[in-house]
């Protein structure tokens, strides 16, 4: 299969990318526009791989529409909700626990009708205003004893919404308190909303808190000669369930995910793995990094959305294992799957090939996902990220050179020093560079930039303005983005696709994935229903408006 | 009715200075309510002769939605009403919030309304202005005029100029403005002239000088006011006059707060010239 459109190759944009640049910005006041400027590049690469500087998470400018979440979602929503056996406790009025219940279609599935799945339940301590004023310790120690009599679950995790920072209750004393009481590991995570300027706050706060309390309690380890940790792979729409079929049938043994499809014991034990495979660096990379520093585990970046990506990925693995045996068994699974892959895409690829789709969401699944529409034919002419930093853009070759601000100072970043019993190195720094120089490179990340074609968009934080400016000047063919865009694209008459929760649909990961996702487009794509709506006031204009400044 | 709040340092003698002249105040027949604004709940103690309050947000707590007026409101001396907030134990809590719930439901069970016949309505609000529920009493008219209890400590001035700042935000809001100053007498030198000098300053008046004396202790130990207590002593008479002076004070403007430079310079010049 060979890529349409191979990174470099100008896909010449009319109108062209900088000229909307300028008209994207010309909507904006002065000092707005000269913020948003550097959130918005022409994506241009180098011989060597280096992209132009993009701004990243910053401060979303107050007064736009931003499809950015609250540092509490990033680490309840996304992180940690997936687990099934942990009974997570939102500690704060019922909206944040009611409204992040579930809403990501994260799956899982238990091992029999004796395993513990809290995944269908809301847990929340109901705040109220006597809480808020006497202070909610007491009706969150009363919820932890009552989920822990009613549930048994294997841990209590325990949330903090934005007014629980505001009138200081210390869950953290709770959480050590309870954990003696009742004999279960007990974990407060300080999420609450307004801390740092997006969900990747969160997400770092819950990667904090796991390797801390949780990772490293188990030391028992299951049978297995290749195994490796699943991290940032969220179980949406069943796509870890798709991996794990196809980890089972090359032979590879997974000892934890983080944290689709996942239980606590997995956590517990995850420091027993020889290899740490990461989806979603954005979220997840904090985990892999202090995994590194602590137990030796090197890991590898990897991307499982598109066919060509997975069976890339699998490969890669089988390098980094230099065993011949693991490596045909990842060729013949890769042979056995293509096969049906090939077949749809001679068939759908006449009716997509050369259409345009633009991606704003997430941290990663803007990148992953442009991979998908490559492999049929599709150009993303336009990408960006929701919550990710310049690493995820730009590629972690920028690291050193990323400034950290008062906002990113303000989340924790732990010291982890090599465990004095437990740390051994999984491979010699020979070998290491040795696979490096075979192209295989751990600990790394290119970034989305890199793989993207020069002179399409990049932008970070796009606002609903933005949005909607582009889809006037471009027409695209599919905008993949979250359910805050979601209508908002749909009422323009284009398609969209969620990715944080698949629109009811997927698996969209793996070789059946990439066929889900073919299919879908195909069916979204080629459909005309959206052009056949006119909004009301597309044949009846009635209300006319400039802006302030104009 | 006039709508009063008593703000200062914390410990400069703001509940003390204020039951003391609301004792003054009932005693010239006018019908008066003290909100006490301040979780421990120790407002109107020298009016009740003691602490047998039960406080806002105790009822409201224990009795839910039944609350009556007669549950949370108690009579003291010359037939005053006290009523006390509460609010959480130190260190937990919002104490903010918690005033902010509990004007709201002493309006909503009538506390305030015509047919009560109140003359004057005092709060007496906790230390400086921390956050926006210890601004409950300024924000929307629901005091009208603001007395600041200050001594010639710099602390107090800092403090005083502080509150200030607070005014003149709500005042260009609703219609909240400063009545003046009463010095506390903590006996500093020059003490009387620095607070004529910053109240000014602040485009203010110093209602009134009460000066130090240590029936106020005795009184307090005896858990009244020295009106109750002693009503021939002289600092009684204090009490009286400056009830009389804000009864007849209508000099009521929006503060203009001091630079700290400035009012670093106004320490200097008086508090080392005595």
């Amino acid at each position: 299969m060979s890529e349409v459109l191979e990174a470099g190759s100008p896909p010449a944009l009319t109108p062209p990318p900088e000229e909307v640049k300028r008209e994207l910005l010309a909507g904006y006041p002065t000092k707005v526009a000269r913020k948003r400027a550097h959130h918005i590049v022409v994506n241009a690469v180098d011989p060597e791989g280096t992209v132009p500087e993009i701004a990243a998470n910053v401060r979303t400018i107050p007064g736009i529409i931003t499809q950015r979440g609250c540092t509490y979602a990033g680490c309840k929503g996304v992180v940690l909700g997936p687990t099934r056996d942990i009974v997570h406790l939102t500690h704060g009025p019922i909206g944040c626990g009611f409204y992040s219940w579930l809403t990501r279609r994260n799956q899982t599935r238990p091992k029999g009708p004796e395993d513990l799945n809290f995944l269908t339940y809301c847990f929340s301590t109901d705040m109220q205003e006597e809480q808020i004023i006497f202070g909610g310790e007491k009706k969150l120690r009363q919820a932890i004893q009552e989920a822990y009599e009613l549930f048994q679950p294997r841990a209590i995790t325990i949330f903090a919404t934005c007014p629980v920072g505001l009138i200081g209750d210390d869950i953290h004393a709770v959480a050590r308190e309870m954990k003696e009481k009742l004999g279960i590991n007990v974990i407060a995570f300080s999420c609450e909303g307004y801390k740092g300027v997006s969900q990747s706050a969160g997400h770092h706060i819950a990667n904090n808190g796991l390797f801390m309390h949780v990772v490293g309690l188990d030391d028992s380890t299951e049978a297995g000669k290749f195994r490796v940790n699943l991290l940032g792979e969220y179980n949406i729409g069943g796509d870890a369930f798709e991996i794990e079929r196809l980890f089972e049938e090359c032979g590879l043994t997974l000892v934890a995910t983080f944290s689709g499809n996942s239980t606590y014991e997995q956590f517990a034990r995850a420091h027993t793995a020889d290899l740490n495979l990461v989806m979603c660096h954005r979220s997840i990379n904090y985990m892999a990094d202090m995994m590194e520093a602590r137990f030796g585990i090197p890991w590898l970046k990897v991307n499982f959305l598109g066919a060509e990506a997975t069976a890339k990925s699998l490969r890669k693995i089988a390098a980094y294992f230099e065993d011949p045996e693991l490596a045909a068994r990842v060729e013949e699974v890769i042979v056995r799957e293509m096969p049906a892959v090939a077949a749809l895409l001679e068939e759908v690829r006449g009716r997509l090939a050369g259409k345009k789709a633009m991606l704003f969401v997430g941290g990663s699944r803007a990148h992953h996902y442009q991979e998908l529409f490559r492999e049929i034919g599709m150009e993303t002419i336009a990408a960006g990220y929701e919550f990710a930093h310049r690493d995820d853009y730009e590629g972690r070759r920028v690291l050193p050179r990323i400034k950290v601000d008062a906002d990113s100072r303000n989340i924790e970043e732990l010291q982890v020093e090599p465990d004095p019993r437990r740390y051994s190195p999984r491979i010699t720094p020979e070998d290491q560079a040795r696979l490096a120089m075979a192209g295989l490179v751990l600990q790394d990340y290119e970034g989305m930039m890199p793989t993207m074609a020069c002179g399409t968009l990049v932008v970070d934080d796009i606002s609903h303005y933005e949005t909607e400016k582009l889809i006037e000047l471009y027409r695209p063919d599919i905008i993949c983005a979250g359910i805050k865009e979601k209508y908002v694209i749909q009422k323009s008459g284009v398609p969209m696709k969620q990715l944080h929760n698949y629109d009811y649909s997927g698996p969209y990961a793996g070789f059946q994935g990439a066929i889900n996702f073919y299919r879908e487009i195909d069916r979204m794509v080629n459909s005309k229903v959206w052009r056949y709506l006119k909004a009301p006031w597309q044949e009846h204009p009635e209300l006319t408006a400039t802006y302030v400044w104009e | 009715m006039r709508k009063i709040a008593i703000y200062g340092k914390g410990g400069i003698g703001k509940s003390t200075t204020t039951q003391n002249t609301v004792a003054g105040l009932a005693e010239m027949g006018r019908k008066v309510m003290v909100v006490g604004c301040d979780p421990k709940a120790d407002s109107t103690r020298l009016l009740l002769g003691g602490l047998a309050q039960k406080s806002v947000l105790d009822t409201l707590r224990e009795e839910g939605e039944e609350v009556d007026l007669e549950d949370i409101r108690r009579l003291g001396f010359g037939a005053t009403l006290c009523v006390e907030s509460g609010g959480p134990e130190p260190g937990v809590g919002c104490a903010g919030r918690g005033i902010i719930t509990s004007i709201n439901l002493l309006e909503q069970l009538g506390a305030f309304s015509p047919s009560e016949n109140l003359d004057y309505v005092f709060y007496d609000v906790l230390g400086d202005v921390v956050c926006g529920g210890f601004a409950m009493p300024i924000r929307e008219g629901k005091a009208q005029e603001i007395y600041i209890v200050v001594s010639g400590e710099m602390m107090a001035m800092y403090a005083a100029n502080n509150i200030c700042k607070g005014i003149v935000k709500f005042a260009e809001a609703g219609g909240v403005r400063l009545g003046g100053l009463i010095c506390n007498s903590r006996k500093v030198d020059n003490e009387r002239e620095m607070i004529q000098a910053l109240a000014a300053r602040l485009g203010t008046q110093m209602i009134h000088f009460l000066p130090r004396d240590n029936i106020v202790q005795r009184a307090e130990i005896n858990r009244k006011t020295v009106i109750d207590f002693d009503p021939a002593h002289p600092q009684a008479e204090e009490y009286r006059l400056l009830a009389r002076k804000i009864e007849a004070n209508d000099m009521l403007v929006i503060p203009k707060p001091l630079k700290t430079d400035d009012l670093e310079r106004l320490l200097l010049e008086y508090g080392l010239s005595g």
